[in-house]
């Protein structure tokens, strides 16, 4: 093991894999010269050359089909937005592209291909540079969406995603670059993707935090033991495929539920996994499924707006008493 | 590798230059980010003097394009198969056999025929749009497994799951088959990245139609195969109509030539009824990719049917179409054929009854074709067999 950061992680997961596989590279906007515009890809330029490492000019949409056309010919791109709001540029490359090809050719054509970048809020960024996309995603047949909260989950899932035959859009945080962690050096250390991971066992209620969020839920369980709770914390990692057998586990020991999603509110990944609780475990749920999420606005700008807007640990705290009836 | 391009432009010279663009000079400092030139300092004036070629019809022959007399025959059979193919769909659609789109690529069948001709398939790949019959019958997809596809059976190409709009065909070269305007060609511009990284030498042609040139995605594909020196040639497919929409009223310039010059990209105008000019100009333009020198092609055809099959073609008029109908490329071929002494009537007409039976065949190997399963519904969505998620 040895103390990375999350940003060093992600590098590390992809010079691993590219070092054993010459059909991956790295294409996007200042991965090369800049170093990468959170440095996630420091120093991969003079390791790899300008044939691996490529920089793009501001063309998400260019530079998506690029990748996919890449993979359908026997490549494994990386392709990296500076954030994943600029992914909207290339929608329609991920939609009806990236994830359908392989169904409309009848298996023919595969698209091996991972997107990945910062997503979701970073502070006072203001309303379009602040989405949480993985409800988007994650609602689209034919791809696979991946969401670490840590950088040793983020090597292993990374890794797994590289080598994933379907296109895996993979959301990271800016917010969470400089986080520390403890990271696997084994070689080959891979996470499976749609496996969760239970973080903390608790026979009291359940948490479901992935993401960002998911350091919220620690610091909730944290509170709730001092007070002789025990929260049990469930990582889902993958969003899609999601883990629900995992969750329905753990609620038939908990029979409560808290999901925090930053996420807006309508048709969010909070509003799928409930449904899926429910019609999996309606019959062990002893209280209504609570969710914090972002609030259901553009994220404002202000710093108290915005604080406002982001789900409140708080909130968190209040929700799982309540479930549990303890407030 | 894509760093070439970056180097070069970055250095203290003109722009490239080729045979073709001829004199471009003193407007064309461009990158100077480690050069010598102060970008501010202006020229006296922007002069632009590009000069493209023309493939026009009737210039070359056979011979021209280097292929035999029986290659001949064979590019005649290829027409007429995509020809007779589209007029029985048109008619199976009618008997609704055939649901959903079908757009008919009746008119332009020199085009595909002549890339066919002129590229090496298996190691070349082309991608279009939804106009896809001719293409996909052109590079050797097979009129059973086309037909079954349109009936939505297991036996078509993409075992039903794409209809009209999505034939694909991995072991031709051809990568679709595509819905979305405009869209695949940054898709098309990846295929010769993969086929310049790999240095297999292959070459990847996007063709689109004249509407998709509105598209931001042709703008952001077009700098970036030539920014990086793909072997790539973007085609445009000028039929005149985006749906019912003639160029003059889509496009500030029509000549879509012109469009190249902003990439630094060469470019030509080819005649696409006829079929040797065609082959001539994929000839050219192939070898310049192989070279990593990607260029913009404008082919200039016509649709004889509409847009698709509810289309009431009040947009333009019968006259039109009649004048348009006297150029065939198919009857064009058929006549160089006869007036070459390369074969006769008789046996031109024989080869077109030999090429209705096959589609006639394709039909009863369609009708014959079982529907895919239902369980067929969640297969290839993913490379796991375990899908559904949502059991």
């Amino acid at each position: 093991m040895a103390e990375l950061q999350f940003r060093e992680a992600i590098r590390a997961a992809m010079v691993e894999e590219m070092e054993r596989d010459d059909r991956i590279f790295l294409i996007g906007e200042e991965v090369a010269e800049y170093n990468g515009a959170y440095k996630v890809s420091e120093g991969m330029l003079e390791q790899f050359g300008a044939k691996r490492i490529i920089d793009t000019p501001i063309s998400e949409n260019g530079f998506s089909g690029l990748g996919i056309g890449a993979a359908m010919n026997g490549l494994r791109p990386i392709v990296e937005f500076m954030t994943f709001n600029f992914s909207f540029v290339a929608i329609d490359q991920i939609i009806n592209n990236a994830a359908k090809i392989r169904y409309m050719s009848g298996g023919q054509f595969k698209v091996p291909i991972v997107f990945r970048g910062p997503n979701g809020a970073a502070g006072q960024l203001a309303a379009t540079h602040n989405t949480s996309t993985e409800s988007i995603y994650a609602t689209i047949p034919g791809l696979k969406v991946v969401c670490p909260s840590n950088p040793n989950d983020a090597k292993g899932l990374l890794k797994a995603s590289i080598r994933d035959e379907n296109p895996v859009v993979f959301l990271e945080s800016e917010v969470m670059y400089g986080l520390k962690g403890e990271v696997s050096d084994e070689e080959d250390y891979v996470l499976p993707l749609g496996k969760a991971h239970v973080v903390r066992e608790g026979e009291d209620v359940t948490i479901v935090a992935h993401g960002k969020s998911y350091w919220i839920a620690l610091k909730v369980a944290d509170r709730l033991k001092e007070e002789g709770y025990g929260a049990e914390v469930i990582d889902p990692r993958t969003i899609r495929p999601f883990d629900i057998e995992t969750v329905v586990e753990s609620i038939k020991k908990t029979n409560r539920c808290v999901i925090i999603d930053e996420s807006n509110p309508f048709a969010s990944i909070s509003s799928e996994i409930a449904f899926q609780i429910q019609e999996r475990a309606f019959d062990w749920l002893d209280a209504p499924i609570a969710r914090i999420t972002a609030k259901d606005v553009p994220a404002p700008y202000a710093k108290n707006l915005i604080d406002y807007y982001m789900p409140q640990e708080d909130d968190a705290y209040e929700a799982c008493k309540r479930v549990m009836y303890a407030d | 590798m894509p760093m070439a391009k970056q180097a070069r432009k970055t250095a203290a010279s003109p722009r490239k230059t080729t045979a073709s663009k001829a004199g471009a000079g003193s407007g064309s400092s461009t990158g100077t980010k480690n050069g010598t030139e102060n970008p501010n300092d202006l020229p006296a004036e922007i002069k632009i003097d590009i000069t493209f070629p023309v493939y026009a019809a009737g210039a070359y022959s056979h011979k021209d394009v280097g292929v035999d007399e029986d290659t001949v025959m064979s590019m005649y059979r290829n027409m007429l198969l995509q020809r007779r193919f589209e007029e029985r769909a048109a008619q199976m659609y009618g008997k609704q056999k055939i649901a959903g789109f079908l757009h008919l690529y009746i008119g332009q069948e020199a085009i595909s025929t002549g890339t066919a001709t002129a590229i090496n398939i298996g190691q070349d790949s082309v991608i279009t749009a939804y106009r896809d019959h001719g293409h996909g019958l052109a590079l050797g997809m097979t009129a059973n497994e086309c037909m079954a596809e349109l009936f939505g059976r297991i036996d078509g190409s993409s075992r039903g799951k794409g209809g009209s709009m999505h034939y694909f065909s991995k072991k031709h070269g051809f990568f679709g088959g595509h819905g979305i305007v405009g869209a695949h060609v940054p898709v098309g511009i990846g295929i010769a990245f993969a086929h310049k990284y790999k240095e297999d030498g292959g070459v990847s042609i996007s063709f689109f139609g004249d509407g998709a040139v509105g598209q931001g995605a042709i703008h952001e594909a077009s700098n970036l195969a030539s920014l990086y020196d793909l072997p790539a040639i973007l085609v445009v497919e000028n039929n005149q109509y985006a749906m019912g929409t003639a160029i003059h009223r889509a496009f500030a310039e029509t000549q879509f030539t012109h469009h190249a010059v902003g990439y630094d990209m060469t470019a030509a105008l080819v005649d696409g009824m006829d079929v040797f000019a065609v082959t001539k100009a994929m000839q050219d333009h192939a070898k310049l990719a192989r070279e990593g020198k990607p260029s913009m092609l404008e082919i200039r055809t016509y649709r004889y049917r509409g847009h698709s099959m509810s289309d009431p073609q009040k947009y333009r008029t019968k006259e039109e179409l009649e004048a348009k109908q006297n150029e065939d490329p198919i009857i064009r071929l058929k006549k160089y054929i006869i007036d070459n002494g390369i074969s006769g009537a008789d046996a031109l007409d024989a080869m077109d009854d030999e090429v209705k039976q096959e589609v006639l065949d394709s039909v009863d190997f369609a009708d014959n074709s079982p529907v895919p399963d239902l369980s067929t519904i969640y297969e290839d969505v993913y490379e796991e067999d375990d899908y559904p998620y949502l059991a």
